[in-house]
């Protein structure tokens, strides 16, 4: 008899589970078809609640009555105490919508104000070019206010398919890693398909790891597809071209692994399958809400934001949102990756302990 | 009989659950080449006895050889010499037959063409169909041809005629026959004794975990014969299913 191999095994079981995972239709609709409804949706539905982030010019005069004004409109949120180069970046991606700086004319008690706004938020320059000029033509104001100047800087347009794109793809990559691992090593496990794997000579981790395989394999295909999609049809920005969609790939495989993770001990920890929908529910939902799939955090209360700082998904949005849109390398989201390494090691460990076989 | 050489040889054999004994001190060989039938009621034993020697379970105590090669150390090749079939179980979901089959020639790192292992249970017609729009027959002998993948030397077959039709049965049998007579060893777990007469070189008969008889079919029937014993009912050259089988025809339907 020839020697046997064990990647041989391991590569017929990523093959025949890959077949399978094709002919899921609950698979393919919570990979694909889920995310990319969202990203139809809030592609035309466009941003909620309507802010404009100012930032206020370091240098500028603060107690003066057109930043007061500002403050009224409710509508307007000013940014300060940063220096002059955050501001910049800031203003060329778009993340504060215009700068102002407010100054007294020399030997005059009026004011001089002097707006940039950026090409990369036109729409709500638009807005704040109205409110000021009512603002000037205000009866109370207009005697301390001598002149607006304005001008525009270029940026990057930040489109919200921008935002919800690497939310949805990491939307993608949990509930394929969750959902799909916990059914499949329950199911394998009920319907004795691993016993009877183990009645020939294959590896238990030929098992694991070509499932694996497959799962990833799968994970990586939707994603490249939703980041295709998304490019091609609605405009979402990669910064680098093909460097940028190998990096979001990257992410992706350390993504679905550590998602994997919470399979495996899902499949562990349920009795049957009824079960792993509600636990696996309970792993999914807090952080398909609270890790900035569909909002910024920063715009979720202060008191719930840490518990968004803690689920490994909001890493993963992060570091992708950074690496898609401001065409940040690898390097730059280590931190990122760093969190999702760690949050991976403790899901292992729990998982190990709690996988069952038989 | 003496001259046959013993492939499967079981010594002592225990399994101990927490609260109870399912294998009670069992010792049997298994000759090269024959069909050998472990006979009982529910819950005797027979599933855990042939579980251990498949080594998909660990034995309390006891020794067991499989063609040389102990359990305890050498569960592996142990593997690559047998083929088993479990009672009741499933296979990878949403493949078909072909695929199915292309999974265990990896699995076993066997080189095999799963049309021909079709062909040799007769479900060609069957490539591209799922495991579960099978028939229950044809479930069975889909089972028995995953065990044949890496040529084994021994199969195992755990109740493989439960639940099936007179027509189905007999066509299984058939098979198990041709497979015995191609050289490979059968152990074959049943509830049917008119089965395990017809196919059986040798059956032992187990009862709460201890073996109460061993022998030929035809020995134990004189054995009790010799004893005295007579049915209450006079024997008729036929029974009821040889009516059901020459009213229904032979042919066996899907």
């Amino acid at each position: 008899m020839k020697q046997y191999s064990n990647t041989k095994a391991t590569f017929a079981l990523a093959k025949a589970s890959f077949r399978s995972i094709m002919r899921s239709p609950s698979a393919v609709v919570f990979t694909l078809a889920f995310p990319l409804i969202f990203i139809l949706v809030f592609g035309f539905l466009g941003g909620g609640g309507m802010h404009i982030d100012v930032g206020i010019t370091p240098g500028s005069d603060l107690k003066n009555p057109v930043i007061g004004m500002l403050e009224k409109t409710g509508m307007i949120r000013l940014v300060k105490n940063k220096s002059k180069a955050d501001f910049d970046k800031l203003l060329e991606k778009g993340n504060v919508d215009a700068m102002i700086d407010v100054h007294r004319k020399v030997n005059s008690v009026a004011y001089s104000v002097n707006i940039v706004y950026t090409s990369a938020s036109m729409d709500k320059g638009n807005i704040l070019k109205s409110v000021l000029n009512n603002l000037f033509y205000d009866k109370n104001l207009k005697p301390s206010v001598a002149e607006i100047k304005e001008s525009t800087v270029h940026g990057r347009e930040y489109k919200t398919i921008d935002f919800i794109l690497p939310g949805q793809l990491g939307f993608s990559l949990l509930s394929t890693g969750v959902f799909g691992t916990a059914f499949v090593f329950l199911s394998l496990r009920q319907t004795l398909v691993i016993k009877r794997f183990f009645a020939t000579p294959v590896k238990r981790s030929s098992i694991v790891i070509g499932e694996g395989i497959a799962r990833i394999g799968f994970a990586l295909l939707g994603a490249l597809f939703i980041i295709l999609i998304g490019h091609f049809f609605f405009g979402f920005t990669l910064v680098h071209g093909p460097v940028t969609v190998i990096n979001m790939i990257v992410l992706a495989t350390l993504g679905v692994i550590v998602f994997m993770g919470f399979g495996f001990i899902i499949s562990g920890i349920a009795k049957n399958e009824s079960m792993v929908p509600p636990i696996s529910n309970i792993v999914t939902l807090p952080q398909f809400l609270l890790s900035g799939t569909f909002f910024s955090i920063e715009a979720f209360p202060s008191w719930l934001q840490p518990i968004s700082r803690a689920l490994p998904l909001t890493y993963l949005n992060d570091a992708m949102r950074k690496v898609a849109f401001e065409g940040a390398g690898l390097w730059d989201v280590k931190f990122q990756i760093m969190i999702l390494v760690i949050w991976g090691i403790g899901i292992y460990a729990v998982a190990v302990k709690v996988f069952k076989w038989e | 009989m003496e001259t046959k050489k013993a492939i499967i040889s079981v010594k002592n054999l225990v399994k101990q659950y927490d609260d109870f004994v399912a294998v009670q001190n069992l010792t049997f060989e298994v000759y090269e080449n024959e069909i050998f039938g472990l006979l009982g009621p529910n819950g005797a034993g027979k599933t855990t006895t042939l579980e251990i020697i498949e080594t998909l379970r660990e034995k309390t105590s006891g020794e067991i050889i499989v063609d040389g090669f102990s359990v305890d150390k050498q569960a592996q090749n142990i593997k690559k010499i047998i083929g088993v079939q479990l009672q009741a179980a499933g296979y990878y979901p949403n493949l078909n037959l072909v695929e199915l089959l292309e999974l265990f020639a990896g699995l076993y790192g066997a080189d095999v063409k799963p049309m021909e292992m079709l062909e040799k249970v007769n479900l060609q017609d069957k490539a591209k169909a799922k495991y579960k729009g099978l028939s229950g027959g044809q479930k069975q002998r889909f089972s028995i041809a995953t065990t044949l993948i890496n040529q084994p030397k021994i199969i195992f077959l755990d109740e493989p005629t439960t639940g099936l039709d007179p027509q189905a049965r007999r066509n299984l049998w058939d098979l198990i026959i041709e497979i015995r007579d191609a050289g490979t060893t059968v152990v074959i777990t049943t509830h049917y004794m008119d089965e395990a007469e017809q196919l059986c070189d040798r059956v032992a008969f187990v009862e709460r975990g201890q073996i109460i008889a061993l022998d030929t079919p035809d020995n134990l029937i004189d054995q009790l014969v010799n004893s005295g014993f007579e049915r209450k009912k006079e024997v008729k050259k036929a029974n009821l299913e040889d009516v059901f089988i020459n009213l229904t025809g032979k042919e066996w339907r899907e």
